[in-house]
């Protein structure tokens, strides 16, 4: 038996000892997602028995170096546990901005000591990040943002307002971009961190078309932000923000769901007995898609890790993979007629249908729309001229 | 394994690249045997020369005196095929009729490999019987006769068939058209009589017979496999075949997409190159994002199929299907984006078109295949 074949067989008996049965049904909704963090608690004990085996092993970050809370898998062993996670349909134990965005980008670009603080604390779910990014006039265009920081020797003062900043209103900790150079737009911002409890952060919930409301306006209003705090160099912090960015996207294309996008033509036909026959013909296009998609989605994976892939194609991963995600829950609100249509019924667990296809609809949004990702492959991959 | 070309396959990729770019290059094949209606569509001496670079036999396994390599090396060697649109008999020579052979005995191998790893053959495959794909359904019929058979009934879309020195035949042994058991594979010669080509030159310049099967005479050691048990040989037949033409449909993507790409960075118009319009830019995104998709699961493809897994037939169907899109919209975009030099002939992206086609319904269209999907998914 080669390594990885022990390997695959350990991990095999680890999860079937440690993964919970709760924990192999599908994600129906938010509380299901355990995010971690100074006020998180668990919607079960089979959630807490999960995400706490997988804390100890260093599986909710399992390629991250061991020092850092990972647990040191190679490329190859990393895939292997995402196959064996996929095969029992095991949920994530953790999910969080950190382990998707900030993680990779301290990885590349923390200082030793900040790694060994923040990483832990990330990969052991106990301070959950949020993203300060976009602001109302720097949406696609973001690195006109406005938000300034003003040097005062020993810490900044920021003042300012960030926009779309998701679950501002349950994160310890933001990253957040500021301006600390009014004459030079890319190199006049600083990667910053502070703590959302510090004097003069405050936050406003907005509510999203799904009905719920997992984004905020957030204001700066004199917060104090030590000299310390930041990623990268100061008023570098774009290089930064861009990197961060491709793992964002990486993250919200779901190149690693395997196949959890096909085969919903399978489970309707359950449902419903017969299929209407043109819907049975998109399902079954839909379903080449999200098939190819996923093999996309492994070789993008093997690729990166080996530096094969071309720096750009996370946005490819994206605008694909956030379209088909759209597509898939259109498909579901037509096979499930006016039964979808449900707000708030019991017999629709409250309206998820509804409003996961709703939630959808973001994906093309966030982390830099479909638009914005057509015009990085036209420039940086196709290299089309004035793109 | 991971899910991109080892080094060695890179290495081959890198040969075949530069062998079909500069000997397999449309003006030296595809044009110089169209414009003098050469009545078999490709050239015999490239054939020769594709032998002595060993891709004849790529498939075909040491004991029997090939390369004993698996479909990502076929397909490395096909997208180069596609993206020159080289004619040749390869696909149907060296991947489905050599995974045909590879399931017979020792006397047929024997007969017709060394040729085939020489160049000197070439074979072609008889499947289809009407003008779609549709393998469930075989009418053909092989009767017993003295020790051997008497083969009746009419194949179409016969590729390379009057040229090929032996073809591939089902036929039905036993049971109604439209059953899963009662198929036989026979190994027919060229000159078997009652074989009757009625050969015609398709869109993409290849030839193809409608071939009339009347009262063919074989010996029983002509039969592929199992007497009815025919039907898994030419399921293995199928998915290479079909595994083969998306890697060569990705080829014939790539190269439409990439001199597509090109001209919009030469064309001028409105005091711009074209390709500064974002209308364009979107347009050349959106394909570039499906033709890397259409090639992973192609690659994804070869890769169930070599390790013989369970799902490579599904993944088979999908590579069909989701390179069929894929290269049709690059072929498509590709015309409408060159504006009036894509009709013409002179100018090579309608060739591309034309070959898109024919691949496209060769062993089964996209409609056919998001079917199967459907089917093998269970619904
Ligand atoms: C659910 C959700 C969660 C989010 N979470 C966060 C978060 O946690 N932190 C954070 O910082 N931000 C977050 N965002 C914000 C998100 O990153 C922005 O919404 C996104 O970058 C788009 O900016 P905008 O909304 O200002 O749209 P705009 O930039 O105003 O775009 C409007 C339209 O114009 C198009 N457009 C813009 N520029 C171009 C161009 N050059 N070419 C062609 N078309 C163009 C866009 O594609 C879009 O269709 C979130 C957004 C959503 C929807
Ligand atoms: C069969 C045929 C018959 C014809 N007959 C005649 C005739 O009888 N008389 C005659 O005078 N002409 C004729 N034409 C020419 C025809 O009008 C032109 O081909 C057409 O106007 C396009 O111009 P073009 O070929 O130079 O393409 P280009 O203008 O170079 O266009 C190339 C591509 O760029 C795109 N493009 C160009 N500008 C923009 C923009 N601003 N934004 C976005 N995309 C852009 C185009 O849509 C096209 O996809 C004929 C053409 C054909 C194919």
């Amino acid at each position: 038996m080669s390594d990885l074949d022990t390997f695959r067989a350990e991990t095999r008996a680890w999860l079937e000892a440690n993964c919970p049965p709760e924990m192999r049904e599908p994600v129906q909704g938010e509380d299901d997602v355990y995010w971690g963090g100074r006020k998180a608690t668990f919607k079960s004990e089979a959630q807490k028995a999960w995400f706490e085996a997988c804390r100890d092993k260093g599986y909710t970050v399992p390629a991250w170096p061991r020092e850092y809370g990972g647990a040191g898998l190679s490329p190859a062993e990393a895939k292997v546990l995402r196959e064996e996670m996929a095969r029992i349909n095991a949920r994530p134990p953790l999910s969080s901005f950190g382990i998707w965005m900030l993680g990779p980008a301290l990885l590349k670009f923390g200082t030793e000591e900040q790694k060994r603080k923040y990483l832990n604390e990330i990969a052991r779910g106990e301070i959950r990040w949020c993203q300060g990014y976009s602001e109302p006039g720097s949406g696609s265009d973001l690195v006109s943002l406005q938000t300034f920081g003003e040097d005062k020797g020993d810490h900044w003062v920021v003042n300012g307002q960030k926009i779309w900043t998701s679950y501002a209103d349950k994160a310890d900790w933001i990253f957040c971009l500021v301006r600390t150079d009014k004459t030079n737009k890319y190199q006049g911002i600083t990667f910053m961190l502070f703590d959302m409890e510090s004097p003069g952060v405050s936050t406003k919930p907005i509510l999203l078309i799904s009905g719920n409301s997992p984004f905020c306006e957030t204001f700066f209003d004199d917060v104090k932000v030590p000299k310390d705090q930041y990623v990268g160099e100061i008023n570098r912090g774009w290089d930064v923000a861009k990197y961060l960015l491709g793992h964002e996207r990486e993250m919200i294309s779901g190149a690693d769901n395997s196949e959890r996008g096909a085969g919903i033509g399978a489970m309707l036909k359950r449902q419903a007995g017969e299929l209407d026959p043109v819907l049975r013909a998109e399902l079954a296009m839909f379903d080449v898609d999200a098939l190819a998609f996923s093999a996309m989605g492994e070789k993008f994976l093997d690729e990166i890790k080996v530096g094969k892939a071309h720096p750009a194609q996370p946005n490819m991963m994206k605008y694909a993979g956030t379209e088909l995600n759209k597509r898939r829950h259109e498909l579901l609100m037509a096979a499930g007629g006016s039964a979808a249509l449900e707000w708030d019924s019991e017999e629709s667990r409250g309206g998820a249908a509804a409003r996961s296809w709703l939630r959808t609809k973001a994906n093309s949004i966030e982390g830099g729309t479909s638009e914005v990702m057509l015009n990085v492959i036209a420039k940086r991959i196709l290299e089309l001229p004035g793109a | 394994m991971p899910l991109y070309h080892d080094d060695d396959q890179t290495m081959l990729a890198d040969t075949a690249r530069q062998f079909m770019a500069e000997e397999g290059a449309i003006a030296k094949q595809l044009r110089h045997w169209r414009d003098r209606e050469c009545k078999d569509g490709f050239g015999h001496a490239l054939w020769k020369q594709m032998a002595e670079m060993g891709f004849t036999g790529i498939l075909v396994p040491e004991a029997d005196g090939g390369l004993g390599m698996g479909h990502v090396e076929a397909g490395i060697v096909l997208e180069e095929i596609g993206r020159n649109l080289t004619p040749s008999p390869f696909l149907t020579s060296s991947v489905v009729a050599a995974t045909a052979l590879g399931q017979a005995g020792d006397e047929l191998r024997g007969r017709y490999l060394p040729g085939l790893i020489a160049g000197e053959s070439v074979f072609a495959v008889a499947i289809d019987e009407g003008a779609k794909h549709r393998p469930e359904r075989i009418a053909t019929r092989a009767e017993k006769s003295g020790n051997g058979f008497r083969l009746s009934g009419r194949k179409d879309f016969v590729v390379q068939g009057a040229s090929a020195d032996m073809i591939v035949v089902a036929a039905r042994t036993s049971g109604a058209d439209d059953d899963a058991d009662g198929v036989t594979l026979f190994a027919v010669p060229k000159d078997a009589a009652g074989l009757n080509h009625d050969s015609v030159r398709l869109v993409d310049s290849a030839m193809a017979s409608h071939l009339t099967l009347d009262g063919v005479e074989l010996d029983g050691d002509a039969v592929i496999g199992e007497v009815d048990g025919g039907r898994e040989v030419l399921n293995r037949m199928l998915d290479a075949g079909r595994v083969g033409a998306a890697a060569e449909g990705v080829g014939v993507a790539r190269g439409a997409m990439d001199m597509t790409v090109d001209y919009l960075k030469q064309r001028k118009q409105f005091g711009k190159l074209i390709g500064e319009f974002q209308a364009l830019q979107h347009r050349a995104a959106h394909l570039y994002s499906e033709v890397e998709i259409a090639r992973a699961v192609t690659i994804k493809a070869q890769q169930l199929l070599d390790a013989g897994a369970q799902n490579a037939s599904l993944m088979a169907s999908v590579a069909k299907a989701k390179v069929g899109k894929a290269a049709g919209l690059a072929v498509k975009e590709g015309v409408q984006m060159h504006g009036g030099i894509g009709m013409t002939d002179e100018y090579d992206i309608g060739l591309y078109m034309k070959r898109d086609r024919a691949l496209a319904e060769f062993l089964g269209d996209v409609h056919y295949h998001a079917g199967r999907v459907a089917e093998l998914s269970g619904y």
